[in-house]
């Protein structure tokens, strides 16, 4: 059962992949990115924090593929290191975004009444302030540290998941298959977790994938503007912010780098979601 | 003969799927003069609507005429350019669909609905169009038709909507018009006004009609000439008095005998060599096991202050090893009342007593834990809306077991078979999810999870509403043997008293949340005393009566998987 189903699940991923070549670049870029953050630091060819005096502000060569920053550091080692920094803040704010947000909007949904009205003002709350400024207030009121940049992205990207968590689930409350659920003993609880929520995960996939980009942009963001991550620790934002400065003298490689690695992460995760969407529902599956 | 107006000459339709082409339609001609009305019969996956579809053009992108050719009035079809296609759409022929609601735009008032058509066809302009739409409406018999014009969709019943579909099908009075399944999902009373109304306007203004339909009573009773299809193809094509006079195919014989008639016993629906048939036995009636008493549901109006009695002084009783029918149509308040028997719904008031214990006082809520509720178990109207789309057919079987039966492990794994073996699921497609599997091995899904805990009352809805004859039968012929098997009582929910009387010892006729006429089930279908059972009787349309099939020879069993 197990080797059969991992079995069919590689069938059915090579099905996604080769049906959509989207999906298939997607997976290539979403792969680079995985090897840059579990091995980047072993695989670059300079020490990533090493200043060197002498040479500063180099354009790329064949010795250093992206250039050096204005401290002498090679630019590439930089970009490729600080990969596992801005893919772990993303990851873990997407993910308690993801299951605090998809639970509240569960129970909103599943109970309605004064559960939904509670969760839906306090949704409307955190959604009227512009989410930007709503995390810059977070991480300069609780502290300059990656964590609260952690906590504030996952609290501005909440809503998003407990909104669509609760449609989907509204939506599937009197399906057949819940009542037949409750006809074989089931109670409230576990018809929610078991039987409805688990349903609603193909459309969050893709809510997921979308927010992975989002999530990295914002915590870039909050850095750039001097909040959570701080110098020397390279980070996309922080590069960004710091090579802004070298533009306009013509050392446009300071800041083009790290920026095109941050797109590139971000068009990584929006053309997942389609792909993670397809790989998670069965009815896709034949 | 004259040129015919449509002229369908070996018509192969592709489509590209995952698992490489497959032909939809094989090889496919069929001819309709003007004036005649043409029925395509066949079940599901035989390829009648996809001939249809290629008729109008509107394949899916998978989709591709592969050969053949479509003539409609000396256009070539499958030859035409977009913008010719969208002349000939609408003005010279339309569409009716299965699903009116689906059909018609919900956010735009119906009048305006019918406006647009007129005017993107130039037969009316923005001064003249309101007229013009309420004229239309007029022509459907739609009462009222000046306020009907501001209505939206919503606002009307299945009915109404399908004669607002109608009305808009016919606003440009085209030549040709296909109903697709025009009626399934309607009322047997309302099919019949439906029916009525296309014949009665097609004959007006001398159009021709394709009738998509899986009922080859209602294409008895409505079309001309009938046309049987199977797996894509053709397999028959005759005068309907011929057809059912004198069947020649082996599988429209099969269908013929699958379609329940006014005189056929559950037995013969099934060919005579077919092992699952069976025959009901005659049993005395043994205690009541659920008694209703002055059973009120009340549901809150749309103003405040405002009611709607759904279920209004029910009281009735099934007794140990019957079965019971109740028969009404929607609206009736038979979903109602089977939703609060099995405590998914609580009554506003009366008693609900089961076994001798009131469990209507047990809030539905709280019933799940409740030792009675094994004892109550369900089959649902629709087999895929009722199956969990995540779980595989062995989860779905093993979980009232799990929950209530407390059964785990081997012991699990051996009941789960021999559930499936009962009701006939092959034991490989238990590991499949609700998608992969037919519409009949969904259905056997649910009645293997619903007679999992071997409940004493086991509640139809409409088992089969949404299954073809052929896998009717077997199913109604399973439902028979298992009551026998397992001792159950059936209530049988449907608005088909054909069906009905199949199944039931005993029928209920209920209308507007109460019981109009009960009685044993031949009395009350051969001498119904009630204006309302007199009137769903004469509505439903049967197979012409005295012809019966001669036995079936050869391809025993095969067609039914």
């Amino acid at each position: 059962m197990s080797l059969s189903s991992v079995k069919n699940f590689a069938r059915h991923a090579r099905y996604v992949m080769t049906e959509n070549p989207v999906t298939a670049l997607a997976a290539l870029l979403f792969l680079l990115i995985v090897i840059a953050a579990v091995a980047g630091p072993a695989l670059v060819p300079y020490d990533p924090m090493a200043t060197d005096g002498g040479r500063a502000l180099q354009p790329p060569s064949w010795d250093h593929w992206f250039g050096t920053d204005h401290l002498g550091r090679d630019v590439f080692s930089r970009v490729v290191v600080a990969t596992r920094l801005d893919l772990m803040i993303s990851l873990a704010a997407v993910a308690i975004a993801f299951v605090i947000g998809s639970a509240m909007g569960a129970v909103a949904g599943y109970f309605g009444g004064w559960a939904d009205r509670i969760t839906g003002r306090l949704l409307d709350t955190i959604m009227a302030f512009p989410l930007f400024v709503l995390a810059m207030g977070v991480v300069a009121a609780a502290g300059n540290t990656i964590e609260n940049i952690v906590y504030a992205t996952a609290i501005i990207n909440l809503p998003f998941y407990a909104r669509m968590a609760r449609a989907e689930v509204n939506i599937r409350r009197h399906a057949g298959f819940v009542q037949a659920a409750r006809l074989s003993g089931n109670g409230d609880w576990r018809i929610l977790a078991q039987h409805i929520f688990p349903n609603t995960l193909p459309p969050m996939m893709v809510q997921i994938s979308l927010n992975m980009g989002w999530a990295i942009l914002n915590a870039a963001g909050l850095s750039f503007i001097g909040l959570g991550v701080r110098p020397p620790t390279p980070e996309w934002g922080i590069m960004v912010a710091e090579g802004a400065n070298f533009i306009v003298s013509g050392e446009w490689w300071l800041a083009f780098f790290p920026g095109v690695a941050l797109m590139l992460a971000v068009f990584t995760f929006n053309l997942l979601g389609d792909g993670l969407r397809d790989l998670v529902d069965p009815q896709r599956r034949t | 003969m004259s040129i015919p107006l449509l002229d369908i000459k070996a018509l192969t339709v592709e489509f590209g799927t995952r698992r490489g082409v497959v032909d939809a339609v094989r090889q496919v001609s069929v001819t309709v003069a003007k004036g005649e009305t043409v029925g395509i019969v066949g079940e599901s996956g035989s390829g009648k609507s996809v001939t249809s579809y290629a008729v109008m053009r509107i394949l899916d992108r998978a989709g591709r005429i592969a050969g053949g050719s479509i003539v409609f009035g000396g256009i070539n079809v499958g030859k035409a350019d977009e913008r010719t296609m969208r002349d000939l759409r609408g003005r010279e022929m339309s569409m009716i669909f299965q699903n009116p609601r689906a059909a018609l735009n919900p956010i735009r008032s119906v009048g305006r609905q019918i406006e647009d058509v007129l005017i993107e066809h130039s037969l009316a302009t923005r001064a003249d169009a309101r007229e013009k739409a309420i004229d239309v409406l007029k022509a459907v018999r739609i009462n009222d038709p000046e306020s009907r014009y501001h209505a939206y969709p919503f606002e009307l019943s299945g009915g109404m909507c399908q004669r607002v579909v109608i009305a808009i099908a016919l606003a440009c009075r085209p030549q040709l018009l296909i109903a697709d399944e025009p009626t399934t999902g309607l009322d047997v009373t309302t099919q019949k006004a439906v029916m009525d109304l296309i014949r009665e306007l097609t004959a007006e203004r001398n159009m021709s009609t394709l009738l998509i339909t899986h009922d080859l009573g209602l294409a008895a009773a409505y079309c001309d000439r009938i046309v049987v299809m199977e797996k894509g193809r053709v397999v028959e094509e005759a005068d309907t008095a011929t057809l059912f006079a004198d069947p020649q195919h082996p599988y429209t014989r099969r269908l013929l005998q699958a379609t329940p008639r006014l005189d056929s016993k559950v037995a013969d629906l099934l060919p005579e060599e077919d092992s699952r048939r069976r025959t009901p036995s005659a049993r005395p009636p043994g205690e009541a096991l659920l008694r209703i008493q002055d059973l009120v549901k009340v549901f809150p109006g749309k103003d405040k202050g405002d009611e709607y009695r759904a279920v209004d002084g029910l009281s009735f009783e099934v007794r140990c090893g019957e079965s019971l029918g109740l028969v009404g149509e929607s609206g009736c308040g038979k979903s109602t009342t089977s939703s609060m028997i099995m405590r998914l719904l609580d009554p506003t008031s009366g008693s609900i007593q089961f076994n001798g214990e009131d469990i209507g006082a047990v809030p539905g809520k709280r019933f799940a834990g409740h030792p009675a509720r094994a004892g109550l178990q369900m089959v649902f109207q629709d087999p895929t809306d009722s199956l969990n789309p995540r779980w595989s057919a062995r989860r779905s079987i093993s979980d009232p077991l799990m929950r209530l039966g407390n059964v785990r492990g081997s012991a699990l794994r051996a009941k789960v078979e021999a559930l499936a073996e009962m009701v006939g699921l092959p034991e490989h497609l238990l590991d499949r999810f609700p998608h992969q599997l037919s519409g009949g091995q969904k259905a056997r899904v649910g009645i293997a999870r619903a007679i999992a805990l071997e409940p004493k009352l086991l509640i139809l809805d409409e088992p089969t509403a949404a299954l073809d004859v052929s896998v009717q039968a077997v199913v109604l012929n399973l439902l028979v043997e298992l009551r026998e098997r397992l001792g159950m009582s059936y209530l049988f929910i449907s608005h088909d008293l054909n069906v009905v009387r199949l199944l039931c010892e005993r029928v209920l006729v209920m209308k507007a949340g109460r019981i109009v006429e009960q009685g044993p089930a031949e009395q009350l279908l051969d001498s119904p005393e009630h204006p309302y059972t007199r009137e769903l009787l004469a509505a439903i349309p049967h197979p012409p009566a005295g012809m019966v099939p001669s036995p079936i020879r050869g391809e025993p069993q095969a067609m039914v998987r």
